[in-house]
């Protein structure tokens, strides 16, 4: 791994990473079954310097902006890097937004490139909204049919500048990216990242997990998510491993890539997780009952074997199987972006299989704390990373209070809103909003949002996502625990109550059955911490790309519900 | 060659059979997410299930925001 220490940019660090790993494989293609490319660092390199030179030739200068709206793919990275390299501002968008929402985007970001793909373009140029993006003056498309009309926009496979791009040097407090973590629906939050910050987070991962040639990371998640443009990108990339790149999500894909390619880490966000483990779930039960038997006996012997630290070659030879459908070569899965149940992680920690668990935000690039693989721990999402400070801030009886972070991996600020930076990161810390307590170990357990909690009368402060892993289970489609107060605001501290959301499955009714199910194991709960009652909603729950519940947007469907009479009491 | 309206009674066909609801349970301006109230993850299972069907591949950017059985088989339709 290149030292970061000496770098200024991450353009400066990526370039010497391609000539140092010349040789190694850096990015496989896959689509499906079917391999589309493999490239080398030198291959990678020599497809983006010519790009990074049209850039130039077209007056991309340093600090200019430029956007990448694609799905999961090699141009993704090779026209990141030529922008880097060009000095310029990388501004990744989530290819999942409507284009209205794209285009809103790109004018407060005021991009003047825009990088897309064909039939992200013609969704695109469909809307209406972009005429009000008139700071986007070039569109690189990339894979337009040859009869395709393109009008004033670029193939980018012909934008190619001739002779050797000039790298344009950056310093480490220049902005490297402007990220959004939200405002499509309102006021756009650009989080601006500065090449420090993704240079000390990429220190911070390597110094627990490092990265090197012979690596095989699995590459499923979008890059524009901040978990992906760091462990799928930037990390392996200075590390000399190399990116297998799936241009699909579909599960069977997935599952057969790990085996393929023998893949050594993947970054997953729960809702894949949980696909994989039911999937594993229904093999387990389809077992003859001598063969469960057996399962049955392995699993509580590798429990036993595995209490204290992971054993990976016991837990290997254990389950056999179970290990080299995942390739056998498997070192971690990375899960983040959203809460991962206890239960999730325990049940791949039994297996053998470790999962780290993530916790961070876009606000300071990606990971603040992750869990351990020496130590297995299903409550908590580890100690803070080496050089992140955490804090709680106005900690409660019980040690809940804010999470609040420090460190060189804080973004400078939110583009044009001084306030709402202001707002966020108050004396050098960044508030969170996000809540949880700091254990004697030093570990950090979350419990909530700042916003969507209870207090009860008798002082107790609960979390709706503390009390979710009793409706592990339920035999509806999705579920979602709410504070009402935070769907509907009311002036008041008293009568709050916890709500649960409940999607039933097409078909399904709120059977007898199912609400003694339900109260059943509310009633496994504290008193304080019980539910009062079921909302329950025809829909699906929105979810950003990593596929995570907005809740908040979820909230706000709610709120246009009469409460009186959208709360079924238990 | 399949008509538009054959293409569209086979895909209802198919996800009724993949979800185990009624056929005549399901139209074609039904949204399939809330119809059958299936996940992201799960209708990229019944799009390979489709594509098995119909001999085709639908790229999932042909997908992306289609919601309707409708609009989706008018997708399969143009790959036929």
């Amino acid at each position: 791994m290149l030292d970061l220490s000496k770098y200024q940019s991450i353009g400066q660090a990526l370039n010497d990473a391609l000539d140092q790993f010349a040789d190694e494989v850096c990015l496989i293609e896959a689509d499906r079954e079917r391999e589309k490319e493999r490239l080398t660092y030198r291959d990678f390199k020599e497809r983006a310097h010519p790009l990074a030179r049209g850039l130039q030739d077209a007056g991309f200068a340093a600090g200019d902006r430029a956007s990448i709206i694609m799905t999961n793919q090699s141009k993704w990275l090779i026209s990141a890097y030529a922008i880097f390299f060009a000095g310029g501002t990388l501004v990744p968008l989530d290819y999942k937004l409507t284009p209205d929402e794209q285009w809103q985007l790109l004018k407060h970001s005021g991009a003047s490139v825009l990088v897309t793909e064909y039939p992200i373009w013609r969704q695109l140029g469909a809307s209406a909204e972009r005429a009000a993006a008139a700071n986007v003056r070039m569109v690189l498309v990339t894979e337009a049919p040859t009869n395709a009309d393109l009008a004033a926009t670029r193939r980018w496979e012909e934008f190619r500048g001739a002779g050797e791009p000039v790298f344009v040097p950056r310093t480490r407090k220049d902005t490297a990216c402007i990220v959004y973590s939200s405002g499509t629906g309102g006021r756009p939050k650009g989080c601006m990242m500065t090449h420090e910050n993704y240079l000390e987070q990429c220190l911070a991962l390597s110094a627990i997990y490092p990265f090197s040639p012979g690596v095989r990371y699995l590459s499923i998640l979008p890059t524009n998510h901040a978990i992906d443009f760091m462990v799928g990108f930037f990390r392996p990339f200075i590390s000399g491993a190399a990116v297998v790149h799936l241009r699909t999500l579909r599960p069977e894909y997935v599952r057969a890539a790990f085996p393929k390619y023998k893949i050594t880490h993947a970054s997953l966000v729960p809702l894949v997780l949980k696909n994989l483990q039911i999937g594993l779930q229904a093999k387990f039960d389809a077992l003859p009952p001598g063969k469960r038997k057996i399962f049955n006996a392995l699993l509580a012997l590798n429990k036993a074997v595995t209490k204290r630290r992971p054993r990976r070659g016991i837990s290997r030879l254990l389950f056999k199987q179970v290990h080299d459908a995942f390739g056998g070569e498997l070192c971690a899965m990375l899960v983040g972006g959203a809460f991962t149940k206890p239960e999730t992680l325990q049940f791949f920690y039994d297996l053998g299989i470790p999962v780290l668990n993530g916790y961070g935000l876009t606000e300071a690039v990606v990971a603040i704390a992750v869990s351990e693989v020496k130590r297995f721990r299903a409550d908590s999402v580890g100690k803070p990373l080496p050089g992140i400070e955490v804090r709680i801030a106005n900690p409660a009886a019980d040690g809940v209070g804010e999470v609040c972070v420090r460190s060189k991996t804080v973004m400078s600020g939110y583009l044009n809103d001084p306030e709402l930076t202001a707002e966020s990161i108050v004396d050098g810390w960044l508030m969170t909003g996000d809540l949880g307590r700091l254990d004697s170990a030093g570990h950090l357990q979350l419990t909530g949002r700042k916003k969507n909690m209870i207090v009860t009368p008798e002082g107790m402060n609960i979390y709706p996502e503390d009390i979710e892993t009793v409706f592990e289970s339920l035999p509806v489609k999705e579920f979602c625990v709410f504070a009402a107060n935070y769907i509907w605001p009311k002036r008041s501290m008293v009568g709050e109550q916890l709500v649960l959301v409940v999607h039933l499955e097409p078909g399904q009714k709120c059977s007898e059955e199912l609400r003694r199910d339900i109260y059943a194991r509310n009633n496994r709960l504290l008193n304080y911490k019980r539910i009062l009652g079921v909302i329950l909603l025809d829909e699906d729950f929105p979810r950003t790309a990593s596929l995570k519940i907005k809740r908040n947007v979820l909230a706000e469907r709610l709120a246009r519900l009469d409460s009186s009479a959208a709360i079924l009491p238990l | 060659m399949r008509t538009q309206q054959q293409t569209t009674q086979e895909v209802l066909d198919l996800a009724a059979k993949h979800f185990n609801v009624p056929a005549e349970s399901l139209a074609p301006e039904d949204d399939f997410f809330k119809k059958l109230g299936i996940d992201s993850l799960q209708t990229l299972e019944m799009l390979s299930r489709l594509e098995n069907h119909f001999g085709i591949e639908l790229p999932d950017y042909e997908v992306q925001g289609v919601s309707d059985f409708k609009t989706l088989a008018e997708r399969i339709q143009s790959r036929l």
